[in-house]
């Protein structure tokens, strides 16, 4: 079977959580391979937890760049890996920033096909079949490649979980980088998530919008998400108003969302905004408007004062759970 | 130092945006089209540049004939000059021929900073940049929230959902720039009448030089509009909604 080779990001924890989903993605095309780009080797539990999410083979690259230079090495390792595995049916990263450059910058390298946005993909007679979700999910757009692609893969798409591997590691050759390099001087943590899940991984996401009123009332955002252990967002006009850290919006401008539940709290609901949530499972919506367009697409509205209905919730979710 | 800012004209955000279900391409033709908004944000940077470092400021784009609205805006708000890259074989191109393109006309043009969006509105696809940069063996300062040169190197913050991370570049980069980053200036009256005598190159794919056809990468199989999501119950809060609402998520398996 021909290989999948999967960019692992690592973190200080290890492998990062997106590649949970992603190797369970390769491993419906065919055999998932993790490629890891890291300063040491990674630890024991991070190699047996990647076999544990389905990677029979992990293919290491040590370089002091891993996490100073910004996203070349990644490149330079996966054109290695390209080069030194005997088969590829694709390659994929993450639907993030940092995947998603990765992704592009190989395709053009080994003058691949690239493909972003991604939520599936088939192997059909040696044909790759990919589903893109556009414009927020309102429409799915399906190419075909003939041959190998790389792919950006969105988080949260559901595609089961391969089973448990033991994973060999075998270490990877990189030689010296053709790309002019970008330091990375400093990095810090996403502000504002407050040690919540991310917008992108997160199974229910509390957005608030301009109906919150102020600052300090946003804070009813963060107490919903946090009785969810959800990941907290916004509209573009609570972070114009400066309730909250900008990284948090959700929308055209801002991160698209997929979650399970996406409760929005004082949101009108402008194209701007749904185009970046309308793909969740379920919605629902609390809006003192009762002629806000964000109703039009909930599963459950309501038509109240955020301030009044989400302390009526609090006591209730208390109360079921006691 | 000169600056090329990549601009593009999209579908108004606040109108629906359609996709063409034959060819999965977006209907330009439904709603305004507006210079997007993140890179008008882009040529604020490259003004500011200017006016600290002098030079010039060139603004480019790929598109069709409306671009233009697009262009001269641009240079009312005190771009020196215009490049639109206006031929009818680049309708539908994908990302990788539109770096192609874009690629080509910067080595002619030449520059010190190479300057778009994050993301644009309309496709998002956010890799243009990248592409660009490793088309042209020049460094990339991507999703930069803030940018200062000094002529030979470039520093900024990058903010992306992964944290904040300060990178420093050598002179020429690539840099795309978060909405974040500067408040656009209004073109003034003076900048408006200024603009009608300021130059604007056009050139087609043969005056840049790269392969007429690009190689296929992938084709569109289909396009599919997804079914209108419904609205479900709707209740006016009479004391009982957190009640109600929690019953809802409980039957939903939810909590």
């Amino acid at each position: 079977m021909a290989a999948v080779l999967v960019y692992v990001e690592m973190n200080e924890h290890g492998p990062a959580k997106s590649a949970r989903d992603l190797l369970a993605f390769a491993a419906g095309l065919g055999e998932p391979v993790a490629v890891v780009v890291a300063a040491d080797s990674p630890s024991r539990e991070s190699v047996a937890e990647l076999g544990s999410w389905g990677a029979g083979r992990v293919m290491l690259t040590t370089t002091p760049d891993a996490g100073r230079v910004l996203v070349t090495p990644a490149v330079d390792a996966l054109e290695a890996a390209c080069a030194s595995a005997a088969d590829v049916a694709a390659v994929l990263t993450a639907d993030t920033a940092d995947g998603r450059e990765v992704a592009a910058r190989l395709a053009v390298r080994c003058g691949l096909p690239y493909l972003g946005d991604v939520v599936n993909a088939e192997l059909r007679g040696g044909d790759l079949f990919v589903e893109k979700s556009v414009f927020g999910g309102n429409y799915a757009v399906e190419s075909v490649v003939s041959g190998m692609a790389v792919l950006a893969v969105r988080a949260g798409v559901n595609c089961g979980s391969p089973a448990p591997r033991e994973a060999s590691v075998d270490p990877l050759d990189v030689g010296p980088s053709v790309a002019e390099r970008t330091a990375i001087l400093d990095s810090l943590p996403p502000t504002g998530t407050g040690g919540r899940p991310g917008l992108s991984e997160a199974e229910v996401v509390v957005s608030g919008g301009r109906g919150l009123g102020s600052r300090e009332q946003f804070a009813l955002v963060e107490a919903l998400a946090d009785a969810f252990g959800g990941a907290v967002g916004a509209s573009r006009a609570a972070v114009d108003a400066d309730y909250c850290d900008p990284v948090l919006q959700v929308g055209q401008t801002g991160a698209t969302v997929s979650p399970m539940l996406y409760i929005a709290l004082g949101i009108s609901g402008a194209t701007q905004h749904k185009a970046g949530m309308q793909a969740a499972k379920t919605i629902v919506a609390i809006n003192q408007d009762a002629e806000a367009p964000i109703f039009d697409i909930a599963d459950f509205g309501v038509v109240g004062d955020v301030l009044e209905v989400v302390p009526q919730l609090l006591n209730e979710l208390a109360a079921v759970r006691r | 130092m000169r600056s090329v800012v990549m601009i593009k004209q999209v579908p108004d955000t606040y109108g629906p945006v359609e996709l063409d279900s034959l060819t999965g391409l977006l209907d330009r033709s439904s709603g305004e089209q507006v210079f997007d908004e993140t890179t008008e944000r882009a040529l604020e940077v490259a003004l500011q540049q200017k006016e600290i470092h002098g030079g010039e400021v060139v603004v480019l784009t790929m598109g069709p004939a409306q671009a233009i609205d697009a262009l001269r805006k641009a240079l009312a708000m005190g771009a020196d000059s215009g490049v639109h890259i206006l031929d009818d074989d680049l309708a539908g191109s994908d990302a990788a021929r539109t770096s192609e393109i874009l690629a080509a006309a910067l080595r002619r043009i030449g520059f010190d900073l190479a300057l778009a969006g994050d993301r644009s509105t309309d496709g998002q696809g956010g890799v243009i940049p990248a592409m660009v940069a490793e088309r042209l063996g020049v460094a990339q300062a991507t999703y930069l929230a803030s940018l200062s040169t000094d002529g030979l190197s470039l520093t900024g913050e990058r903010v992306t959902e992964s944290g904040v991370q300060t990178l420093r570049a050598a002179l020429p980069s690539v840099v795309s720039v978060t909405e974040k980053i500067a408040e656009p200036r209004y073109p003034n009256f003076r900048g408006i009448m200024k603009a009608k005598k300021k130059p604007v190159d056009v050139w087609s794919v043969a005056d840049l030089r790269v392969q007429g056809v690009a190689p296929v990468g992938s084709r569109i199989g289909s396009v599919a509009e997804r079914p209108a999501r419904q609205a479900g119950v709707r209740i006016i809060d009479d004391g009982t909604a957190g009640r109600q609402l929690a019953q809802f998520l409980s039957t939903s398996g939810l909590v």
